[in-house]
């Protein structure tokens, strides 16, 4: 199965009121299964409009998305998403978010059972398993998005920031969580970060995205070994390469600002 | 935020404040300062209030089960006809309101075509349906229930289409990447989301119910709480008019701690909620 990720030509433009915003322009990638890609960029690089084109919830203006051989016309099963904000259902227990997926698939209720209990398990979750969102941490929460999105053995994950809401420990311990999933179950993951120490610590590759319109300002391997010591020489290396690369495009989000600010 | 538990202490707190009160009115009945048929001394009411609620025959055997007995007091049939009225009106008016609501909060073309009808219509009363329903239905629990039901069906409708509308996109989002659509979306993720809405137009609506009983008692039947204490003026038993009060109050006390129970129950995943 070529469950990857084949990105042509996509541009994003968004109508405002004060014209025509160009999110996205030119975007061609390339991402072969089993990948760990990191979008990285400042806020208003089009990373996430751009993970949100491949989730199928915004197309986009131009170009076209190809993910697991089918071309992306909405949002679909073998493309499970993770939100910053967790987005958990927090009327259902967290049993039932992480069953959700299976139920809409209409299997039948003893196999959601096992499924459940198995990914409870595999995520540290299986106390909480009768709980609510509310009742659950942040770290907590994120397991169980993640736990949803597993349940439905998606070959590819697209990952909105997840761990951006997280204290430094738990979003360590979350991360670590994350590569183990990842090597057991060799999904294709697309995450989406503007830490640059997490996109180092976590991914195979690394894109770094322009600020507006956003374009691939630099694609790379990261060729570190695993795991990954985050004060390694090599690690702030590529630490500081890629500071100076995110930061040129801080500096004319900086500028855009200032510039939007003198016009008022 | 935690309710703290039960404690006496808070509880006689809140107390001596109505007995200061209640003393102090007795005082003045008992010192003479007030005439009795205006406010009768809280005794008196009290005395009243037993009488209402006991039974007007003595027990007969012969006349079958106890039960009955013990609960032909007029006070009590007074009381459950006024809620079977509440209930009924209640069930028919949210009834209507919660199906039409989901419609017009979920589809914008049932929207565009009943949200005018609905604003035309949602500031007229319930009360002043009232000489339109005795026309319509005669006397007796028919308009009462009608005037309820009207009473009910606005703030459960109302409520329920901004709870539709008003569904976080996060949740709808998460749900389509999940494969919901069509009833699975409806039904486990907009409707559910839209509960909190509901419920507090639930409220409103059934505490809208509570006074539009009492008004159409008043003026269209011949028994329940409203009718009572309306009758009792006729014969200037100010005492009765107090007990039948007090009944009201107890009784919506009663529903508002049921409904907070219910509202409890089904929002016991919300955030800021006790269990």
């Amino acid at each position: 199965m070529s469950a990857h990720i084949h990105i042509a030509g996509v541009g994003k433009v968004f109508p405002t009121a004060g014209g025509e915003m160009v999110a996205l322009r030119g975007i061609d990638l390339e991402i072969p299964q089993g990948q760990f890609v990191c979008l990285l960029g400042p806020s208003g690089c089009g990373k996430s409009t751009l993970l949100n084109a491949i989730a199928g919830f915004a197309p986009p203006t131009t170009g076209t998305i190809t993910a697991a051989g089918r071309v992306v016309t909405g949002p679909g099963p073998e493309r499970g998403m993770v939100f910053q904000e967790y987005a958990l259902f927090p009327w259902m227990t967290v049993a039932d978010n992480i069953g959700f997926g299976l139920h809409i698939k209409g299997q039948p209720r003893a196999q959601i059972a096992a499924t459940v209990d198995r990914l409870l398990a595999m995520l540290s979750l299986t106390d909480f398993r009768h709980r609510f969102p509310k009742d659950l941490s942040g770290g907590m929460r994120q397991r169980v998005a993640i736990a949803r999105v597993l349940a439905l053995d998606a070959p590819i994950m697209l990952m909105d920031e997840p761990f951006g809401a997280l204290d430094a420990l738990t979003r360590r311990n979350l991360q670590d969580e994350l590569l183990r999933i990842w090597s057991e179950l060799h999904k294709t993951i697309v995450f989406v970060t503007h830490s640059i120490e997490e996109a180092i610590y976590l991914a195979d590759r690394i894109v770094v995205m322009t600020y507006r319109p956003g374009t691939v300002k630099r694609d790379l391997l990261v060729e570190l070994p695993r795991p990954r010591d985050p004060a390694a020489a090599g690690f702030n290396t590529l630490k500081r390469e890629l500071a100076q690369l995110v930061m040129e495009e801080q500096q004319r989000h900086h500028h855009d600002e200032l510039r939007m600010a003198a016009v008022d | 935020m935690r309710a703290a538990a039960f404690s006496w202490q808070q509880a006689g707190v809140g107390l001596v404040v109505p007995a200061l009160l209640i003393a102090l009115w007795q005082a003045a009945a008992t010192l003479g300062w007030i005439n009795p048929q205006v406010l009768p001394s809280p005794l008196a009411v009290v005395d009243k209030w037993i009488a209402y609620l006991l039974p007007l025959q003595p027990y007969d055997r012969a006349a079958g089960n106890w039960l009955a007995w013990a609960v032909s007091g007029e006070l009590i049939v007074d009381a459950l006809g006024s809620l079977y009225r509440v209930a009924v009106g209640f069930a028919i008016g949210a009834g209507l309101a919660l199906p039409l609501g989901l419609a017009m909060g979920a589809n914008a073309r049932v929207y565009r075509w009943l949200n005018p009808l609905v604003q035309l219509l949602r500031p007229i009363p319930p009360i002043a349906y009232i000489p339109l329903s005795i026309l319509w239905f005669g006397l007796g629990n028919p308009p009462a229930v009608f005037l309820i039901a009207l009473g009910a069906f606005f703030p459960v409708l109302m409520n329920t289409i901004a709870g539709v509308r008003q569904v976080d996109g996060i949740y709808l989002r998460a749900a389509r990447n999940l494969g919901a659509s069509g009833p699975t979306m409806f039904v486990r993720v907009i409707l559910p989301a839209a509960v909190p809405y509901i419920l507090s137009g639930v409220r409103i609506g059934i505490g809208t119910a509570f006074i539009v009983v009492i008004v159409s008692e008043m003026i269209a039947v011949n028994n329940g709480l409203g009718f009572r204490i309306l009758e009792a003026r006729e014969y200037f038993w100010s005492d009765k008019i107090i007990a039948g009060m007090i009944t009201i109050g107890l009784l919506g006390l009663a529903i508002d701690i049921a409904m907070n129970k219910l509202n409890n129950h089904l929002l016991r995943w919300h955030r800021g909620l006790e269990h």
